[in-house]
């Protein structure tokens, strides 16, 4: 009906339905092409399928309860989200997380990068014809995965980063265990850019494909890989360091075309860097506490409880009131390995957001598509749309 | 950093004497409030005045205070990759008046008004497609306004008679429930039970009991 109000019926070019179920849309994307032959005239992403109205919901949850809000954003980098919602809670309630919190959680950002990038470059391939790197990166992911069960009892939604630290120690011997992987790990990103790095056909469906110039990209509000892909160094890890990355040493990889091509190698670069910055983290390490000890926010240990009357009232109250937040706003954002994901929220001085705004990167990226996918073919949509990083999770919300 | 933030925000004041209505800087954030017409001039400035460079506009969104007037905030988030910097700016708007569109400042402003007319029902003049995007087609109402209750008021099912998806009005089998933890010592903003009496003047002693 829209299409005859609008006129669009008139226009004698062939309107195409890509979508919602469709294997190279990543999940519910409807989109609404216009082709002329084989050309894309125009494309109207059409979202919301997999909208939960999270925002909403987190407006009637105390501040720990929205924690596991943001696991099921961005489903294949769950910990990175959280992160972003723990420092915003903790700069509002001015704690100080200790050292080893701090570097677990940079270590597990990396797993989570890591993750999410193997994703990504995996599904791109598949996008454009391969089938087996898909199968390779989630065997990898599994592995990864296994981490995650190790440190928070679940693969995909962890709930482990809170407010004021993270929830538990890592058991013995996961340290050893991340570690000898990791070592491992440089080995399957070789044997991953033997399939894709100079495969004719990868290069043929993706060089030149989706580009970006600077300009644009600060335009249409890019970060992450699609910034750093056309040419522009900058990463929130470096720029505007958060919790232990000031004292982790590594390298920000940039593109040169921004094309779908260079931002493969950019996340290829950055899983080496990933490894690196896990391989630091490991070693520098120090023992300790790994939350916060102020009992008003994060509660106490469960052999405590059975022995201390304060620890048992610390509990009670903060699993049914939840702690008060003093009033105030507070925009925090890191870099997901999607982008800037940012978290907006105001506090009202009560045990529950006023408002938490959640700012997801590939919201601003599939935004672009119109823009990057104009006069391209039809099958290069895919590729253009993989190299996205798109997860509807997080543009739903 | 935080004077560094307090000269920008003097700065901005200074060129926008009339438009900007005042600047704070709390938690190492700078909160700038400005008129609503004013908006799309003060993101040119900001984009494009070479100490500012504001180049990247990472979010809008709105706030809803119903017990205002003015009841929207509509809060605009930049960030200049030079200077490496944040800033927030914040108009203030109602119901019927819409906030000029920064489409033509920032082309990624587009999604995000979109995404805020849908959510809060605050009008963006001249935006050049504003239509509901996240909400289901034909969705009624703006979900993240705080008198829109959170079970929504439509609900849908697969009808096996009909063959489709119909939508019904939403039947709670329990009533909705919102615990007020907040301890009656520090929070509560309503009369607490029993606390009615000490207004109330003093009722006449009981009769005395006959025979006594």
């Amino acid at each position: 009906m829209d299409a005859v109000k609008s006129g669009e019926l008139k226009i004698e070019n062939y309107t195409l339905n890509f979508g919602p179920q469709h294997p190279a849309a990543h999940g519910v994307l409807r989109l609404v092409m216009e082709l002329d032959g084989e050309v894309v005239e125009r494309c109207d992403p059409h979202i919301g399928l997999l909208h939960r109205g999270t925002e909403k919901l987190i407006e009637y949850k105390t501040y720990l309860q929205a924690v596991p809000y943001f696991d099921r954003l961005d489903y294949v980098s769950p910990m990175c989200m959280e992160h972003a919602y723990a420092l915003a809670v903790e700069k509002l309630l001015g704690l100080e997380v200790p050292p080893r919190g701090q570097w677990i959680r940079v270590l597990f950002s990396e797993i989570t990068r890591i993750l999410n990038h193997l994703l990504n470059i995996t599904t791109q391939a598949l996008d454009v014809g391969a089938t087996t790197p898909a199968l390779w990166g989630f065997e990898e992911r599994e592995k990864l995965m296994e981490f995650y069960e190790r440190v928070s009892g679940a693969r995909l939604h962890a709930a482990y980063f809170r407010p004021g630290g993270v929830h538990q120690d890592m058991p013995a011997k996961l340290g050893d265990d991340i570690g000898a992987y990791a070592r491992g790990f440089q080995k399957f990103i070789d044997d991953l850019e033997g399939l894709l790095t100079e495969n004719r056909i990868f290069k043929q469906r993706n060089v030149d494909i989706g580009l970006v110039k600077l300009e644009d990209a600060l335009d249409w509000g890019f970060s992450g890989v699609m910034l750093r892909g056309s040419g522009l160094p900058w990463d929130l890890r470096k720029a505007q360091p958060y919790d232990m990355y000031e004292e982790v040493d590594f390298d920000i990889p940039v593109g040169k075309n921004g094309d779908c091509y260079d931002r493969y190698l950019c996340r290829i670069e950055e899983m080496r860097q990933s490894v690196r910055i896990i391989e630091q983290c490991l070693e520098k390490m120090p023992p300790g506490e790994v939350v916060t000890l102020d009992r008003k926010v994060a509660p106490p240990s469960r052999a405590e409880m059975k022995r201390s009357m304060e620890a048992l009232i610390h509990h009670f109250k903060l699993y049914t009131e939840g702690y008060k937040v003093p009033p105030g706003e507070t925009y925090v954002a890191v870099e997901a390995p999607k982008g800037e994901f940012g978290v907006y929220v105001i506090a009202d001085g009560t045990n529950r957001p006023y408002k938490c705004k959640i700012r997801c990167p590939d919201y601003a990226h599939l935004q672009a598509l119109d823009f990057l996918c104009k006069g391209h073919m039809l099958a290069d949509a895919p590729a253009v749309i993989g190299s996205l990083d798109i997860v509807f999770g997080s543009i739903d919300r | 950093m935080d004077e560094a933030l307090n000269e920008l925000g003097q700065q901005i004041a200074q060129a926008f004497p009339t438009d900007v209505t005042g600047y704070s800087v709390n938690l190492g954030e700078l909160r700038v409030e400005a008129e609503a017409a004013a908006i799309v001039r003060l993101l040119a400035w900001l984009r494009d005045e070479p100490s500012c460079l504001f180049q990247v506009l990472v979010d809008i969104t709105g706030v809803d205070w119903p017990e205002r007037p003015k009841r929207f905030d509509v809060v605009y988030h930049l960030l200049s990759l030079k200077q490496n910097q944040r800033i927030r700016v914040v108009v203030q708007t109602d119901e019927a008046t819409p906030v000029p569109s920064a489409v033509g400042v920032y082309s990624t402003a587009n999604w995000f008004e979109r995404e805020t007319w849908d959510m809060y029902g605050v009008m963006f003049s001249d935006h050049p497609d504003l239509r509901r995007l996240l909400t289901d087609y034909g969705f009624e109402g703006h979900p993240l306004r705080k008198d829109f209750p959170l079970t929504g008021y439509v609900e849908l099912r697969y009808d096996e008679e009909q063959k489709r998806v119909v939508y019904e009005p939403v039947t709670l089998t329990q009533e909705f429930r919102r615990f007020d933890f907040l301890s009656p010592w520090e929070g509560a903003r309503y009369v607490l039970p029993g606390d009615e009496k000490a207004e109330a003047p003093p009722s006449a002693p009981p009769a005395p009991k006959p025979g006594s």
